[in-house]
């Protein structure tokens, strides 16, 4: 069994999102882990507790992609989050930071998952997007090959059976007394 | 063969596996000349449906010819064109002498999984979880049809598939829908949902004669397709208020008749309630999103009738249950009793009183189906239904 002939039923922006998910809890158990080797690297001592906070977000994220059957606001959560990575990277090129080499290349790592995140949750919208109205007109769809006319009641000769029935009580009223 | 196989959430794939064989006396394998994607099998694509394993092969709605039957078969034979309902039926138990076939006390091979999850067993049912015994189903090549001398509508030939088809199930589905609500001609029947089930319970109540039936979605080439049946529409992209519209066009004292198209995966994305599921649904608090059957309890008349096709799985929250009770509604539901009404549609097909072929806005090979999985999830290229031949 399975020999896979083409597992089409996932976009390609399913799939980047679940890759995207991967990522976020690969890179969030880094920063759970080794908080202080990554700040060493950075040259943003002082801020590991911060780091493992990112961290968490990062995992929290990356779980509710992949566990998520919509994951187009989780996406759009991990575009704030790299905002908010982004902002924080920004504060360490102030002053004289030793490492600004590494955190020059940490900040173009991450405006690329930036742009990949955009692009993911720009797909994922596009691929619900309803059609324009009027774009498919069924409205020769009836289903009636003699007529809707001729379709409304043609079925009153069907005896609706006794467990299906609606109590007396319940029935339309006619001629002042309940239908039969 | 070639079957759509599942293998996780959104993962459906066009595999290839074992053919089938006869495994009971009972049995039938049918060559499939056509099959369709079902509303509900969208349940078990996004997995809110639990009991699915990797590898489960998906479909419900099957026809074919018979090409191998079971020694103990003694109703069909080989070369007879039959559809298969999606409910297997046993034909004796005592639930399939009253016609409640779609709790068939005996076809369940997991029936202790179901009683755990249901209280009772229910039937079992083709590509439709291990909660409901497991069998594969029939979006392939072949199928094993098991019960197969009960589970079965004889059909003739020199009909084209696409009429008959959806006997399998949206067509009786819409149809018990309409039935349930024991349609009257003074009757206002608002239908929420017009995807196929929508769509046929409209025809149906149509049919039925009632006096004036509301369809109620936010797409628009289904709510074209609807009003094309019969329906006044309303469109949701318009109308917020439901409820108000709905008493707006019934002097204020709401339809008589409700029936809920849509099930554990209502879409509405502004309401406060639809927020509220969807909330608890993302922490695994709620299993369905009920916002129609809320929205149903308030809009019905006193004394109306809820009648509930669309599928619900587990749990349900915030349910204004006060209101039904004191407006005193009756709630009817449940799986649909396929063979109960199959020899009086089959009729109403033959004698052209209706032709469910107009649902069908895609057709494709097998090798394309993982593909219409989503175009149908997604309402993409105006899908409404997908019709597969293998």
């Amino acid at each position: 069994m399975k020999r896979s002939v083409d597992p089409r039923s996932r976009s390609a922006h399913d799939a980047l999102a679940r890759g995207l998910g991967w990522f976020s809890i690969g890179l969030g158990l880094a920063e759970i882990l080794a908080p202080r080797a990554l700040c060493r690297a950075l040259g943003l001592e002082g801020r590991e507790a911060l780091i493992q906070a990112y961290g968490a977000r990062e995992v929290a994220t990356g779980a509710a992609i992949l566990m998520s059957h919509d994951p187009t606001p989780w996406i759009w959560g991990r575009v704030a989050g790299d905002a908010l990575d982004l902002a924080t990277l920004a504060t360490g090129f102030e002053g004289d930071n030793p490492r600004s080499g590494n955190l020059a290349l940490a900040t173009v790592a991450v405006a690329g998952v930036t742009l990949a995140d955009i692009a993911c949750v720009q797909g994922l919208t596009a691929d619900k997007r309803p059609a324009p109205r009027g774009a498919y007109e069924y409205h020769n769809r009836s289903g009636f090959p003699r007529g809707l006319a001729a379709a409304h009641g043609a079925a009153r000769d069907f005896a609706v059976p006794r467990d299906f029935r609606i109590p007396g009580p319940l029935r339309p009223w006619r001629d002042g007394r309940p239908a039969a | 063969m070639k079957a759509l196989v599942w293998h996780g959430t959104a993962d459906i794939r066009c595999d290839t596996v074992p053919d089938p064989t006869i495994e009971d006396g009972r049995d039938a394998i049918i060559k499939v000349t056509s099959c369709a994607i079902c509303g509900s099998d969208l349940h078990l694509y996004d997995h809110f449906m639990p009991g699915m394993k990797s590898g489960d092969i998906m479909g419900h709605e099957t026809m074919g010819e018979v090409v191998e039957v079971g020694r103990d078969n003694t109703t069909l034979k080989v070369g007879d064109r039959i559809v298969v309902p999606f409910t297997i039926i046993c034909g004796q138990c005592e639930q399939c002498r009253r016609g409640n076939f779609s709790v068939c006390e005996r076809t369940n091979r997991n029936a202790a999984l179901a009683a755990a999850a249901f209280g009772h067993t229910t039937a079992g049912l083709f590509g439709y979880t291990h909660l409901t015994g497991g069998y594969a189903g029939g979006q392939a090549e072949y199928l094993r049809v098991p019960f197969a001398d009960a589970t079965h509508i004889k059909v003739p030939k020199g009909i084209p598939d696409e009429k008959l088809l959806f006997l399998s199930d949206i067509f009786p589905t819409g149809w018990q829908a309409a039935v349930q609500c024991d349609i009257q001609p003074e009757d206002n029947v608002a239908i929420w949902g017009c995807g196929p089930v929508g769509q046929m319970a409209i025809r149906s109540a149509i049919l039925l004669g009632a006096r004036r039936v509301i369809a109620i979605d936010r797409v628009p080439e289904r709510l074209t397709m609807a009003r094309a049946g019969g329906a006044e529409t309303i469109d949701l992209t318009e109308e917020s208020n439901v409820v108000a519209r709905l008493n707006d066009m019934t002097g204020g004292k709401g339809p008589e008749k409700c029936i809920d198209s849509v099930g554990m995966e209502a879409h509405a994305t502004t309401s406060l309630d639809s927020l509220y599921d969807r909330a608890k649904q993302a922490v695994m608090l709620e299993s369905d999103r009920p916002h129609v059957l809320r929205q149903m309890i308030m809009a019905c008349r006193p004394a109306g009738v809820l009648s509930i096709p669309g599928v619900y799985g587990g749990l349900i929250d915030k349910v204004p249950f006060g209101a039904a009770m004191n407006k005193g509604l009756t709630f009817r539901m449940g799986q649909t009793h396929v063979n109960r009404w199959t020899d009086d549609l089959l009729r109403r097909i033959e004698e052209g009183q209706i032709d469910p072929s107009f649902v069908i806005t895609h057709t494709v090979g097998l090798e394309q189906g993982p593909e219409m999985y989503r175009t149908f999830r997604d309402k993409q290229d105006g899908c409404i239904k997908v019709m597969i031949r293998p």
